[in-house]
């Protein structure tokens, strides 16, 4: 669904992607991991054209989203941080979301229910707490019945009700076959979300596999441990 | 696009300072007026407010607000809208607003007192240095991500051309002075906005003696309508060239 051809990304001299070669398909629950500034946000950016690649290719479905917009109506973006219009109030920014997509297909509201956000709507954005800003931020990826789902850290900051009700919509999603793209740091709560796994270290994508093939290979229980154990003893392909 | 365009205004309503600045526009404008018994003499001074608040206000009040926008264009570079929508409908949006304001507080003024040729003028012209400065904020924002530093670009742009370009024309005149050098003026003129404006106004006003030198050559040389045009579309490559050059770049902007 979405192929990565030799992505690399320069911002001044730092090469933050180096020639990222991704191939991510329909119906896998795929986690980023990696250190902190090893350019997962980046190549995310860049799946969503929010950053422009230095050199390389994104195929979207068959298409080169190098000039194309259209592709992002079938992405529901969900960022690390979250930064939306001061003055606007949660009712406001979900209008106008709704009003700039115009999708004619029905709308899934199930989060926005979940978070009773429309008993927030009158609050304005400057308002509210990281948690709030982030369930505003996880409805709005939803809310559209995208096939993609890219999720940028999405239980950082969410209390463990919210984090309960964000990971069983996933699952769910998951099950109607929805390439769904996860960063996390919280190794124990990708236990049972993802199918597969991406691995970057200093803007290269070390390895790309699936958690079942790692767990056997590391002969580990957990993500977390198998993930330790490649770390130390390197990776066997 | 249209209801990109419509949030930004509704926003930019929203946001004070543009009603504030249209209450004292049209406050200075009707006492410019009432004061001078003289109908012209009151343009005159309404045209020096022109030339100098409008452009400052529609600079540093865009800078300001495309900076401030930072978020807004996040929140819609992960929708499926084209980029360049997104800056155009900025531009769009304060362009509409600032202009709006100038055309009530000043527009109305001048219609009710000065001459109807005059006023039409002096309205057209106010509208066209707005859009000339938005766009010029629009590259300043776009020339640096750090705030400070665009708004500094801002205020220097117009310092330069509401006041040191006059002073380096005029110094030019009296250095070279003894050479055939009027057309060569002519061209300095075109590069700025703000000189280009004052002389078309004082074209359709006829007060020669206050058209300075540029000015008077500007009529010697092309007569009053092939003039006049020629500022029009000098005028317009003042909004274009700006502009595009802001879009470009924020087409290959990261974010």
């Amino acid at each position: 669904m979405i192929e990565i051809k030799n992505v690399s990304k320069w911002f001044g001299k730092l090469q933050a992607v180096k020639n990222a070669t991704l191939s991510l398909n329909k119906g896998e629950c795929i986690a980023l991991i990696g250190p902190n500034g090893c350019g997962k946000t980046t190549l995310i950016k860049s799946i969503l054209g929010m950053v422009v690649p230095t050199s390389g290719d994104i195929i979207f479905d068959g298409k080169n989203i190098k000039n194309d917009y259209l592709y992002r109506k079938n992405i529901g973006y969900m960022p690390q941080i979250g930064r939306y219009p001061d003055n606007m109030t949660i009712g406001h920014i979900i209008e106008m979301i709704k009003q700039i997509r115009q999708s004619s297909e029905a709308l899934d509201e199930d989060l926005l229910k979940a978070f009773d956000l429309p008993s927030l709507y009158e609050k304005r954005m400057r308002t509210l707490s990281g948690g709030t800003t982030q369930k505003v931020s996880a409805t709005l990826a939803f809310l559209f019945n995208p096939d993609v789902l890219i999720l940028d850290e999405p239980t950082a900051g969410l209390d463990p009700l919210a984090s309960d009700i964000l990971k069983e919509k996933i699952i769910k999603e998951k099950e109607k076959g929805k390439l769904i793209l996860i960063t996390s740091h919280l190794l124990s709560e990708l236990d049972d979300l993802i199918t597969e796994l991406v691995f970057m270290q200093d803007g290269e994508v070390r390895f790309h596999q699936h958690v079942s093939e790692l767990l056997n290979k590391t002969g580990e229980q957990k993500i977390a441990k198998a993930i330790a154990n490649v770390l130390k003893n390197g990776i066997s392909e | 696009m249209n209801r990109i365009i419509k949030y930004i205004i509704l926003d930019i309503i929203k946001n004070k300072l543009v009603i504030a600045y249209a209450v004292v526009l049209g406050l200075l404008c009707f006492t410019a007026f009432s004061l001078e018994d003289n109908a012209t003499k009151g343009a005159l001074t309404v045209q020096s407010i022109i030339l100098f608040v409008v452009p400052l206000v529609s600079i540093i009040f865009s800078t300001i607000y495309l900076y401030n926008s930072n978020e807004f264009i996040e929140l819609l570079l992960g929708q499926p809208i084209q980029r360049r929508k997104i800056w155009i409908s900025l531009f769009i949006g304060l362009s509409v607003s600032l202009a709006t304001a100038f055309f009530i507080s000043g527009g109305i003024p001048l219609l009710l007192y000065a001459e109807g040729n005059v006023a039409l003028m002096m309205i057209s012209i106010g509208i066209l240095i707005t859009v000339i400065f938005v766009a010029l904020a629009c590259l300043c924002a776009i020339l640096t991500r750090d705030k400070a530093k665009g708004i500094g670009i801002a205020i220097l742009i117009w310092l330069f051309f509401a006041l040191l370009f006059d002073g380096l024309l005029l110094f030019i005149v009296f250095q070279f002075g003894d050479y055939p050098i009027e057309k060569p003026m002519v061209l300095l003129t075109a590069l700025s906005p703000i000189d280009l404006s004052r002389i078309v106004m004082q074209l359709q006003m006829d007060v020669s003696a206050l058209m300075g030198y540029t000015g008077a050559i500007f009529k010697q040389f092309f007569g009053n309508v092939l003039g006049l045009s020629i500022t029009f579309v000098l005028l317009l490559l003042w909004i274009i060239i700006p502009f595009s050059i802001s879009l470009n770049r924020f087409k290959k902007k990261d974010l």
